[in-house]
């Protein structure tokens, strides 16, 4: 500490250096959050998934319907204490606009809920939704966005099941935490299965895909066999996994953009860290002469390292601390610019661990061979040096 | 008759620039006794600097024994060398050496930050010296806004605050006008007789030499009697 305000004072020699480095670590930490912010959030489906939850769908294609029928014989199998599923419907909300979409599935209103306890809903509200065949629930972000509130009738113009469609809204559910999607739109499977009849009765009678919940997350393997072996012969051959699984695949799907976007985060680190190393050498390299007399005085060179070493580690981690707070009014700005793109986009505890790691990692690292060089400086050596 | 504080005995010092060797000094011996102003003199090159180096503990010789204080400096580690010029030495440079990021105050109170001297007890201590070098009222200001001979003395107040054994001053008039030397000389000369410092000084300046009470002559690398 006694070193403190001497380091304190060095940093201060070249305030607009010092400012600029600081300004470019800070800049450089609020883009590495945002990039894994935007990572994370397409890992949120990911991380959001229930271990005790399976997802069985068309062996072939997502995209390819189950036969309803499927459902009770998927109860019977040892290990499932409950069956649930639903249908990707998608649809178009006012126009084709990014910000006008948000995820619509048909679901079975009676069971939809017991399987995804994170989707909080009030008592009243799910009765109400569970009444009424052409209601739907929302999630508050949603209704906040659209200015929706109960009784509101939302009405899409369906694409995949062509048609007006017109809904209540019976019910807007919050979710439990930061992790949960509080975008989605859920309404009666029968619904739409009614319409189907009438309109296209070749299509009706089948769901998109069925949520399993089972008793103990151990037996995910042996039920997803199970499942699988029951339909094998059958015209629609499932494929059952985790529901982490599942939506594993769907950010697969998008690997190259995120191993991308994970490069890029990591790019940015090393390039500030070699900008500091570059400010740090530089600093080091004008003072040699001070560093020569401070010897003198009887510092050692364990002295001169740690004083070179904590101007550097002193730019990063005020640098560091400027990003990571900047980066939280970035993320919600982005947040609320995107919200449906991102329905789930928060900055995650991993990646402020890892920025406040990589801004002391860059301190350190950037300033190893300035201070060894510094502090093996031999006395007269220095002093040789015009100052 | 004053007991010896510096003890240089057969020592030998060359440089190496690329693969030539340069003799600097050849097989010196000189002794020192305690309370002694020494000055030392000779021409550009001719190793007064560099025995003044060795004598201080911050380069050294090739062979032969330098004792400071009762210790073989020679045989210390860097760090306990460094430890004990803290301790025993209170070096004088002729361009001052002031960090210029620091006052007066801060300049001074450096070499105490390595004692366990609590920070009140550091204060007083840089008051002191300050004092000695009738500098109290410039305490808080910076090294650029004093004069060279101002700056000087903030430099021999540095270099008397942790009471050190000996002062070793290297051209410490070489940069200031005939004033300002005069003001410098007259305080090592205090610091000599009020206060009891063994001084050793390098300088090229015969009437800074006649304020010594004794001068010691080097030319090419060999002291002259």
């Amino acid at each position: 500490m006694k070193f403190f305000k001497l380091i304190a004072k060095n940093l201060l020699r070249h305030k607009l250096r010092t400012s600029l480095t600081m300004l470019g670590l800070a800049v450089a930490i609020l883009a590495f959050g945002l990039l894994r912010t935007v990572v994370t959030a397409w890992y949120a489906g990911v991380d959001a998934s229930a271990s005790n939850r399976l997802i069985s769908r068309d062996a072939v294609s997502f995209i390819f319907p189950l036969p309803y029928s499927y459902r009770d014989q998927i109860a019977k199998v040892p290990g499932v204490s409950e069956v649930s599923f639903a249908t990707w419907f998608q649809g178009t909300y006012v126009d084709n606009r990014p910000e006008h979409f948000f995820p619509r599935m048909a679901v079975d209103a009676e069971t939809i809920f017991d399987l995804y306890p994170e989707f909080l809903l009030p008592h009243d509200q799910l009765e109400a939704f569970k009444r009424e065949r052409n209601s739907c629930v929302i999630g508050e972000k949603i209704a906040k966005e659209f200015n929706f509130k109960i009784g509101d009738i939302i009405t899409i113009q369906g694409d995949i099941f062509p048609g007006t469609w017109q809904f209540v809204i019976r019910g807007i559910y919050k979710p439990k935490d930061k992790t949960v999607d509080p975008t989605q739109m859920f309404f009666h499977w029968t619904y739409l299965d009614e319409k189907l009849k009438q309109d296209s009765p070749f299509r009706a009678g089948n769901v998109g895909w069925y949520i399993i919940r089972i008793d103990n997350p151990e037996d995910a393997p042996a039920v997803s066999e199970a499942v699988d072996r029951m339909f094998e012969n059958s015209p629609a051959k499932t494929k059952t996994e985790t529901e982490k699984a599942f939506q594993q695949s769907f950010v697969s799907l998008s690997s190259a953009i995120i191993t991308s976007l994970e490069i890029v985060s990591y790019v940015i680190i090393g390039i500030i860290l070699l900008v500091l190393a570059n400010t740090i050498i530089m600093s080091a390299r004008e003072r040699i002469r001070e560093y020569a007399v401070l010897k003198t005085l009887g510092f050692t060179s364990k002295h001169i390292f740690i004083l070179v070493a904590g101007e550097a580690l002193f730019i990063s981690i005020i640098g560091g601390a400027i990003g990571v707070a900047f980066t939280f009014p970035v993320v919600a700005g982005f947040g609320a610019a995107f919200p449906t793109f991102f329905p789930v986009f928060n900055i995650a505890n991993s990646t402020l661990a890892l920025a406040a790691v990589f801004s002391i990692i860059i301190g350190a690292v950037a300033s190893i061979f300035p201070a060894i060089r510094s502090a093996n400086i031999k006395i007269v050596d220095g002093l040789r040096q015009i100052g | 008759m004053a007991d010896t504080i510096v003890q240089v005995h057969d020592v030998s010092k060359s440089y190496h620039r690329d693969s030539i060797e340069i003799p600097v000094l050849q097989n010196i011996t000189l002794d020192v006794p305690e309370g002694e102003f020494l000055a030392l003199m000779g021409p550009s090159g001719s190793g007064k600097t560099t025995l003044l180096n060795l004598i201080a503990g911050i380069d050294r010789p090739n062979n032969g024994s330098i004792n400071v204080a009762g210790t073989n400096i020679v045989q210390l580690g860097e760090s306990a060398l460094a430890q004990w010029r803290s301790r025993h030495v209170g070096f004088v440079f002729q361009f001052y050496n002031l960090m210029p990021v620091l006052t007066a105050f801060e300049n001074v109170e450096l070499p105490l930050l390595l004692t366990h001297l609590s920070k009140k007890e550091r204060k007083e201590h840089v008051e002191t010296a300050l004092n000695v070098v009738g500098l109290a009222d410039r305490i808080h200001h910076y090294p650029k806004q004093l004069s060279g001979g101002q700056e000087q003395r903030v430099a021999i107040a540095r270099a008397i605050v942790t009471d050190p054994t000996i002062i070793v001053a290297d051209e410490p008039t070489g940069d200031l006008d005939k004033k300002s030397a005069d003001e410098i000389l007259l305080l090592m000369e205090r610091l000599n007789g009020e206060f009891k410092k063994t001084i050793v000084m390098v300088t090229h300046d015969p009437r800074a030499a006649e304020r010594a009470h004794k001068t010691q002559h080097l030319e090419k690398g060999e002291l002259i009697q």
